[in-house]
């Protein structure tokens, strides 16, 4: 146990309200024998003093008293599962379209969507809509638990309805790899152990599923140009500098040829340390700093990178979602956070709202409360870019409001194919 | 339909992640407010902090100072551990004392074997004001508890240090956002992903210094609303208890009047990481008397301000 090595695989649940996310998630979580005695002690305890049975395996993961009060999610629950090889963290996002910016928080790290919907009533507009946030955040995997198969019968023709939806969405949306599970959250059909309720059904379960899928896909882009976003400079004893940050996009080796962005400086890594000790390489993943051969005034917010680089704009197409209160108009001042970098901003022009229902888009020249729209920003600063679709850590930002320092805005750079 | 073709295996393991994770929550906080500082109270998760933050900024010294919240009962083995590590490292030390708070009439004292372990949150936020803070790294994880599962990993907290679970700040990607206006503070946690297994684990792997309480030895102890307690300064046996004398470790380390030891005998890193394997009781749950007051115990007091 102890000298296994595991990967880690980040998901998020998705769909929308009463499908049974939370009831999944705790189902999934009792039934690998993740949780203690004394935590299902409590949940029981609390099913009881609700009148909602003898265990709501939803109380494991709504661990908020209003939530419990109100039966429903409001933010993003974190919730860990361990097997041999594998650790998984698993964020249970909130179904109403109301707490759209905690799903979209939890969505935004996630390698994989789980996706929970209730057969009977099929795709709802909410689940469309959290599958299209999460095809926009970058999320190539769903697997999808069609949900309650025990309230139908175990029909496979109520089942087979479903899937049809789901796979023509799913290839609308680009999403590379769909697994579609009839499941009973709350009997534990295939979540776990195999139904014997579904004899026509051969696939998976929930869980395989789960241990099947690749880990690590979010940070998996599709270019190979590596970027190093400096966070903090280390002065080194005996003088000299290292360079600070989280490598993204590919590994970078000492010898590297690198060039220094906005300024444009091409030069070479002499060394790259991790925690005060010199490493050969520094892969994806790793908060590692790293010394270049040429003198520069390279600081916090400036970015390291390989061929292919990155853009290097003060103006950006971009897509966001806006969670401000009021709604966004053109002309909106606030300070964008891009990588490590802060720049006030301005809204030059908003270029259309997209329609969930039809995926498409359609004339707007403002964004309401969780919509989601195309811009046009303007920033201060010369910002170093790189299109969401090949690096997810480059072509993303928040929108902050200058007198609150509220997150209003979550945004990509560039738009997704799909629409 | 399509599967995403395979990709060459790992070369870093879940370990390397959460640890590359927590280096760059360091330093994002640390580059973005005025004045941080790290709560360290000396238990496994604040040491687990505050080796990560030596990491982040090797081969400098820690650019923030550290902040012991000194309930005045304290194990001490512990106080012996926080001494030994500021002084390793050359980090400064601020202790605030619940005493103190006490002294100056802002709190009620409990008595001598009363719990302080509320009264802290007074302390907390007062040093906090009194330093001007406005970002505070603390070591709690989310699988701990329901409320905690529920909190980003940079906190905001208004200028009456209350959190509102209600009004989180979206969280995406690894933007994190730290900036507050004066009086307000964040508090940032970058152990929130790790489990007790993996803090075990990365301890193990890192042969890390610990206090001694987290080994097995022997002690007197007694039995009490279901937890061992350790007879000494703050907990007397009552008339109806007996004390014994048994091979226990601590499994968290909190107040001495209210952690309750478990019987085992772990003695090394290995064992104990055998022995948390195969647990059937939460670490709170089997130690921890002060989260034993309500369903939502540890929610109510993160509202009011608390770790």
């Amino acid at each position: 146990m102890r000298t296994a090595t595991k990967d880690l695989l980040r998901l998020a649940t998705i769909g929308s309200v009463d499908d049974g996310k939370s009831t999944l998630i705790g189902r999934l979580l009792v039934d690998t024998r993740q949780l203690f005695d004394d935590q299902l002690d409590a949940v029981a305890a609390a099913s009881e003093k609700r009148g909602v049975g003898d265990l709501d395996l939803s109380f494991v993961t709504d661990g908020l008293r209003a939530e419990r009060e109100q039966g429903i999610t409001i933010d993003v629950a974190y919730r860990y599962a361990t097997t041999p090889t594998r650790k998984f963290i698993i964020a249970d996002c909130p179904g109403h379209v109301q707490y759209t910016g905690n799903m979209a928080t939890g969505a935004s790290t996630a390698d994989l969507a789980l996706v929970v919907l209730d057969v009977a009533s099929g795709l709802k507009e909410q689940t469309r809509r959290h599958l299209c946030i999460a095809a926009l955040l970058g999320v190539r995997s769903i697997i999808v638990a069609v949900n309650k198969m025990d309230a139908v019968a175990w029909s496979e023709l109520a089942f087979q309805r479903v899937v049809d939806e789901i796979v023509t969405l799913s290839r609308r949306l680009g999403f590379q790899s769909v697994q579609i599970i009839p499941v009973s959250a709350l009997l534990g059909d295939n979540v776990v152990e195999a139904s014997g309720n579904l004899p026509w059904y051969e696939g998976p379960t929930v869980l395989d599923a789960l241990e099947g899928s690749e880990a690590g896909a979010w940070e998996h882009t599709t270019t190979k140009g590596a970027r190093l976003p400096i966070q903090w400079v280390l002065r080194q004893p005996g003088g000299g500098r290292t360079y600070a940050g989280m490598v993204c996009g590919d590994t970078l080796r000492v010898g590297d040829k690198v060039t220094l962005l906005p300024a444009d400086i091409e030069t070479t890594i002499t060394a790259i340390n991790f925690a005060g000790e010199s490493i050969e390489e520094a892969t994806v993943g790793l908060a590692a700093d790293i010394a270049l051969a040429d003198e520069t005034n390279a600081g916090r917010g400036d970015l390291i990178a390989t061929k292919p680089l990155p853009k290097v704009l003060n103006e950006i197409h971009t897509t966001i979602c806006w969670f401000g209160e009021k709604p966004l108009h053109v002309g909106r001042r606030m300070r964008m956070k891009h990588t490590t970098k802060a720049t006030p901003v301005r809204v030059k022009t908003i270029n259309g709202v997209i329609d969930i229902e039809r995926l498409d888009i359609d004339e707007s020249t403002s964004l309401a409360t969780n919509e989601i729209g195309l811009a046009t920003l303007q920033t201060a600063d010369l910002m170093v870019v790189d299109d969401y679709r090949t690096n997810r850590v480059t072509g993303s930002f928040v929108l902050i409001d200058e007198a609150t320092n509220a997150t209003v805005a979550a945004g990509m750079v560039g738009r997704a194919s799909f629409l | 339909m399509t599967t995403i073709p395979p990709r060459p295996p790992n070369r870093t393991d879940h370990l390397d992640l959460l640890e590359s994770h927590a280096i760059f929550i360091l330093r994002e906080v640390v580059a973005e407010c005025e004045r941080p500082v790290l709560l360290f109270s000396g238990g496994k998760d604040s040491a687990v902090l505050l080796h990560l933050a030596v990491k982040a900024f090797a081969p400098q010294q820690l650019p923030f100072p550290v902040m012991h919240i000194d309930t005045g009962q304290n194990f001490t083995e512990v106080l012996d551990f926080r001494d030994r590590t500021v002084e390793r490292i050359a980090a400064r030390l601020i202790v605030a004392k619940v005493q103190d708070t006490i002294d100056q009439g802002k709190v009620v004292d409990p008595g001598l074997l009363g719990s302080r372990n509320r009264l802290q949150t007074v302390t907390l936020l007062d040093a906090i004001n009194d330093n001007n803070f406005d970002a505070a790294f603390g070591g709690a994880r989310r699988d701990e508890d329901k409320a905690r599962a529920k909190e980003r990993i940079l906190s905001f907290r208004d200028t009456f240090g209350q959190w509102d679970p209600r009004q989180q700040r979206p969280e995406l990607w690894q933007l994190y956002q730290g900036k507050v206006n004066p009086g307000e503070h964040v508090r940032a946690f970058p152990l929130s992903d790790w489990t007790e297994l993996d803090i075990w684990q990365y301890i193990e792997r890192e042969q890390m210094d610990l206090p001694s309480i987290y080994f097995a030895h022997e002690r007197d102890v007694v039995l009490r609303d279901g937890m061992w307690l350790a007879v000494g300064p703050f907990v007397e046996a009552r008339d109806d208890e007996e004390v014994v004398r048994l091979s226990v470790r601590f499994r968290t380390v909190g107040d001495a009047n209210c952690t309750g030891a478990v019987l085992s005998s772990a003695s090394t890193l290995v064992s104990i990481i055998d022995e948390i394997t195969l647990a059937n009781v939460s670490e709170r749950g089997a130690t921890r008397g002060d989260d034993k007051f309500s369903e939502t115990a540890m929610e109510d007091r993160k509202r009011e301000g608390y770790f």
